[in-house]
């Protein structure tokens, strides 16, 4: 034991001095060290005397007190700059190299911190780690050798190369681990050294990651620890999980991953809760690379949607939607509104977006879908994003022979309530579209109601004076009202209640109503046309889950506007307003189609702007028929003074790749410039 | 490791260990958010929860928390097993410990964490082997203090205790 003798010298030395003072100064001077180190222990990175304490970790890091020297390495390593790791990292290095195994260790972990501090320095350990995983040292530092290889691995693809000749020696000493007899010293629970055996894991996981010849070398004895470790408590657990990770992340046969699956499946089904926690996490991760063996243990995940953790929850409901597919849609669904009801308001909003996503993809009826859409907004309806209602208005519009029910079912569910504003929205926009068969009792799917056209102008009447509106939804009720204007007979109501909004104090709903009020009085004409019926948007196909599909009612207006109207048109730029399609074919110009090429397809539509007859409004419909998104779309023209002719440059990004396209319009039909 | 925290039930932090570079005035606020979430946590909650970009893992002893912040790629589960380590060299140590315990020798709980974990790390998985170093240093220190003593009461020799 070093400590004594050590001792004796310095009392020794001690004795030798020949006053009192020197006396005091020997032993304030090795006292000082020990408290020097102790000092920058308790001091923060970001002291300014930080780098005046380099010469002391120095001088302790050569210290001939293991214990000393033990504290240096402890406090470099513990947080050490980027300046003192450079400085010191020699020291560091050539203690790795000690035979002294106490120090040893934390020489590998104080290297692991100065590679994370300062990468380039890696290479310089790279000769001590040669011996690092050697029997010699009785497995006394191979929890740290691991550790420091680890890190060298992961943060450094050469190393990587380098080191996979290890996995053998990794799998022998995995496998001793295993086999040897209790080991009093390193059990845990009847589990050797389980610390050890998940560093192994991890790094092997490292190792075999993408590499066909480690990953088969380590395939028996990642089945041996699966099918052999003790799961009574939650050491056993906590190797079985690393094994699970291992297992799938590196080229291992089918059959191990089964195994791997079903491990987590039995964790699902553990009391205890972190394991339960661990086996949604990790059944995330595979399930779209392992998707038929994780639809086994979809009951059990679904039972986990009851569970009282949040975490627990969360996951769950994230597998869950994960799963749903065509065949399993009825359950699921089932499942899923149930946990929509009682789950966190935190949920709700995610929950929601999931339903209408999956219902969107699986619904097995238009009768289902709608009924599940019903749903979730009558049990969430305020916690649905802003963005589902333009979504679900399409789905409805879409739905043609299923109009009568929808807006029976939506027309009733305002009846109870109006607070919730997504709900509010998407009913007042169906009774606008479809309140004549409303009133006329078309309904088959259920027992139609009796309504008269008075009753509906009084819920949309009501939705635009109750303090629980917003803003947007009063523009909603507004509009609707307008609508009923061709749908219904009650014109005269209609008519006052516009006129009086065409003095709101709100901008939006004013000028609306002032728009409206003109449509009656200047442009009674084009009403009928104007309010007509919404046709079926055309779908381009979905690509992903969340995209917003393009509709064929798509109007940008802003970019050919030769003058700026009082627009009758809704701006299709806000967010949460349907977009509005009005046909402006009657105007007496006919629409032409500019450009149709590569699945881009842009229309014209005309309208000559009253009073001055001398202006066209030109609105243009770009519509994408192909499968993929059209991202980034711009559109230029330049138009000569004289006859109307438009040189045209577009460009956009599909399929990941820019296009561009130059084009010459000059199709226009004589009366729009004449 | 990130870091780890031991506070009381009622919000007093008992010892703090921080294996990552953060200003005061940053320690402090995660401290403080940090045990105001765990401690609404209810019993029937399981030990881990995802907060910022860290998963962190913690379990109650007795009157005091143990909470630890791991990274994406550490293991939850052994985290757990490091924690009840830490709990039994503490306990080892001081004979049945309890919070007092770590109120009072708070700087001998963090050294027995220096020798156990290093750079957030297990430095040695023997308990018997961690324990060992504790009371070499221990000694080394015990006797130093001695000395130390004698020698500032002003005794020109003196005899020592080395047991």
């Amino acid at each position: 034991m070093p400590a004594p003798i050590r001792l004796r010298e310095l009392i020794r030395t001690i004795r030798t001095a020949r006053t009192q003072a020197e006396e005091r100064e020997m032993i304030q001077k090795e006292f000082i060290v020990e408290f020097g180190t102790n000092a920058i222990h308790s001091l923060s990175e970001y002291n300014h005397f930080y780098s005046s304490m380099i010469q002391p970790v120095k001088s302790d890091l050569n210290h001939s007190t293991q214990y000393v020297q033990g504290l240096a390495l402890c406090t470099l390593g513990c947080m050490g700059s980027s300046e003192m790791c450079r400085d010191l990292a020699g020291e560091v290095e050539k203690l790795l190299k000690t035979s002294n195994s106490y120090l040893r260790k934390k020489a590998a972990l104080c290297a692991v911190h100065v590679i994370r501090k300062v990468p380039e320095l890696m290479e310089m350990f790279l000769p001590a780690t040669k011996n690092l995983l050697s029997e010699k040292n009785h497995g006394e530092i191979l929890h740290t050798s691991v550790v420091l290889l680890t890190e060298m691995c992961e943060r450094s693809p050469d190393m990587l190369s380098h080191f996979r000749k290890l996995v053998p020696q990794l799998v022998r000493i995995l496998k001793n681990l295993i086999m040897s007899g209790y080991s009093p010293e390193h059990d845990v629970s009847g589990i050797s050294d389980p610390f050890l055996q998940v560093r192994i894991l991890r790094l092997l996981r490292i190792l075999g990651k993408g590499d066909d010849d480690s990953s088969e070398a380590m395939n028996d004895i990642l089945a041996q620890v699966a099918t052999n470790t003790e799961t009574s408590k939650n050491v056993g657990n906590a190797i079985l999980y690393e094994t699970v990770l291992t297992i799938m992340d590196i080229k291992s046969e089918s059959g191990l991953r089964v195994l791997a699956i079903n491990i987590l499946g039995r964790f699902l089904l553990n009391n205890d809760k972190n394991i339960r926690y661990v086996a949604l996490t990790s059944l995330l991760k595979t399930v779209q690379t392992d998707h038929n063996a994780v639809q086994r243990h979809r009951s059990t995940i679904v039972d986990c949607l009851k569970d009282l953790d949040v975490s627990i929850k969360r996951r769950a409901m994230e597998l869950s939607f994960a799963l749903v597919n065509g065949n399993n849609i009825r359950g699921m669904m089932k499942e899923l509104l149930y946990f929509l009801d009682s789950c966190d308001p935190d949920f709700k909003a995610d929950c929601a977006s999931g339903i209408f996503l999956a219902a969107e993809k699986y619904a097995p009826s238009k009768r289902w879908h709608i009924d599940t859409i019903m749903r979730v907004l009558t049990t969430a309806g305020s916690y649905v994003r802003d963005d589902s209602v333009p979504n679900l208005i399409q789905l409805i519009t879409n739905s043609v022979e299923m109009h009568a029910y929808t807006v029976q079912r939506l027309y009733k569910a305002l009846l109870d309530d109006i607070s919730q504003q997504p709900l509010v929205q998407v009913a007042s926009w169906c009774i606008g579209e479809y309140g004549d068969l409303l009133v006329s009792g078309q309904c088959e799917e259920e027992e139609p109601i009796q309504v008269s056209e008075d009753e509906v102008l009084d819920v949309l009447e009501g939705l635009l004076v109750s303090n629980l509106s917003t803003p947007v939804t009063r523009g909603y009720s507004l509009t609707a009202i307008m609508k009923l204007s061709t749908r219904f007979s009650s014109m005269n109501r209609i008519k006052k209640v516009v006129s009086i909004y065409g003095s709101s104090i709100d901008v939006e709903l004013q000028q609306r109503a002032v728009e409206y009020n003109a449509l009656f009085k200047k442009y009674d004409h084009m009403r009928p046309a104007l309010l007509e019926r919404m046709p079926i948007m055309e779908k381009t196909a979905t690509n992903g889950p969340a995209e917003i599909v393009q509709t064929n009612g798509e109007t940008d207006s802003t970019i050919l506007d030769t003058k700026h109207l009082p627009s009758i048109t809704q701006p299709a730029s806000q967010v949460g307003q349907c977009n509005y399609h009005i046909c402006f074919c009657f105007a007496g110009i006919p629409p032409m189609t500019a450009y149709n090429k590569n699945g881009l397809k842009i229309e014209f539509t005309f309208e000559r702007a009253n009073p001055n007859p001398n202006i066209a409004v030109i609105t243009i419909h770009a519509t994408n028929s192909t499968e993929a998104d059209m991202t980034e779309f711009v559109f230029q023209a330049a138009v000569p003074k004289q006859q109307l002719r438009m040189r045209v440059k577009l460009t956009y990004t599909h399929k990941g790749s820019p296009v561009q396209d130059l084009a010459e319009v000059n199709n226009f039909p004589p009366q729009s410039w004449q | 490791m990130q870091f780890m925290l031991l506070f009381s039930r009622q919000g007093k932090l008992r010892l703090q260990k921080w294996y990552v570079p953060l200003s005061d005035k940053e320690k402090k606020k995660i401290t403080r958010e940090l045990v105001q979430t765990v401690l609404a946590r209810k019993p029937k909650m399981c030990s881990f929860l995802e907060w910022r970009d860290l998963k962190i893992v913690y379990k109650r002893y007795a009157s005091l928390y143990f909470c630890c912040a791991i990274e994406d790629q550490d293991n939850e589960l052994i985290t757990l097993e490091i924690i009840h380590r830490y709990v039994e060299l503490l306990d080892k140590y001081f004979g049945s410990v309890c919070e007092l315990d770590i109120i009072f020798n708070f700087e001998k709980a963090y050294f027995i964490l220096d020798e156990f974990l290093l750079g957030g790390e297990a430095q040695e998985t023997s308990k018997k082997n961690v324990l060992k170093a504790i009371e070499q240093a221990d000694l080394l220190q015990e006797v130093r203090r001695l000395c130390f003593l004698k020698a500032f009461r002003g005794q020109k020799h003196f005899a020592v205790q080395v047991s």
